[in-house]
């Protein structure tokens, strides 16, 4: 009688025990919290792929309507300014890639309906490379590219 | 670490985010120099901007932003005195959230 009782305490405080693990477990991975990042396609190493997994679509339209302020020349890989700007209408996000990063896409902004189709961020190249802008107007995707030289890589490595 | 600056500005009918955080924005491919070992990745997943507890934009990140984080964006409305709030969580967990009014 007193064996039982002890292995079913034992059996409770193991139980309780593992709940709790699990708890501790969950609150230490950042999965819940962090639900929208698109990690395929933020570790995706070709531009299609990363583009496919983001946006839902592998290809897009060239269009001049985009402008992409970045310097032709990158003295320090590590800092180029790039700044995406376009006059569409309806834009709902602006991809930045670095088209020979070891993981092109570098950031992907969702746009609200008041945000204007505007952003400007800082990223790392890890060598001369296009700097391509993505937009999505409506349905349609489209992409302008612009080529920035870097004299020193700023990756790592 | 946790710190980041907002400044914004209303100008006609569009008000314009610049902010800046401190962030080690590791990569995760970097070696350290010393021992050869790879420094392990921390960057800034998810930044997100609201105007008035509306969200305004919403950006996600690899590692390839730079160290320090700047980003500017631009959206309609928005007066002077409004709040501006910026949040960001990165891969391990981390965030911070910052606050400061268009002037």
């Amino acid at each position: 009688m007193i064996d039982a009782k002890r292995r079913t305490l034992l059996k409770g405080s193991l139980a309780a025990g593992s709940v709790g693990a699990a708890i501790g477990a969950g609150l230490l991975t950042p999965q819940l919290a962090l639900a929208e990042w698109n990690e395929a396609a933020f570790t995706a190493k070709d531009i299609p792929t990363a583009m496919n997994d983001l946006l839902g679509g592998e290809s897009a339209e060239t269009s001049d309507k985009i402008k992409i302020k970045a310097p032709d020349i990158a003295e320090n890989g590590a800092v180029v300014p790039v700044t995406v700007e376009t006059d569409m209408e309806g834009v709902t996000s602006i991809a930045i890639i670095a088209s020979k990063n070891q993981t092109p896409l570098i950031a992907a902004f969702e746009l609200s309906e008041s945000a204007l189709p505007f952003v400007s961020t800082r990223i790392k190249m890890a060598e001369t490379a296009d700097v391509v802008a993505v937009v999505k107007s409506g349905d349609q995707l489209y992409q302008n590219a612009k080529s920035v030289k870097v004299t020193i890589g700023g990756c790592g490595g | 670490m946790s710190d980041i600056k907002i400044r914004a500005k209303a100008s006609g009918d569009a008000t314009t985010v610049k902010c800046l955080m401190s962030h080690a924005m590791e990569t995760g491919l970097r070696k350290d120099s010393k021992t050869g070992e790879k420094i392990p990745a921390h960057f800034i997943q998810e930044v997100v901007c609201k105007h008035k507890d509306q969200v305004v934009m919403t950006a996600s990140w690899s590692g390839g932003v730079s160290k320090n984080p700047y980003l500017s964006f631009k959206f309609k409305g928005g007066a002077a005195g409004d709040p501006i709030e910026i949040s960001w969580t990165d891969n391990k967990g981390e965030s911070a959230s910052a606050s400061a009014e268009i002037s």
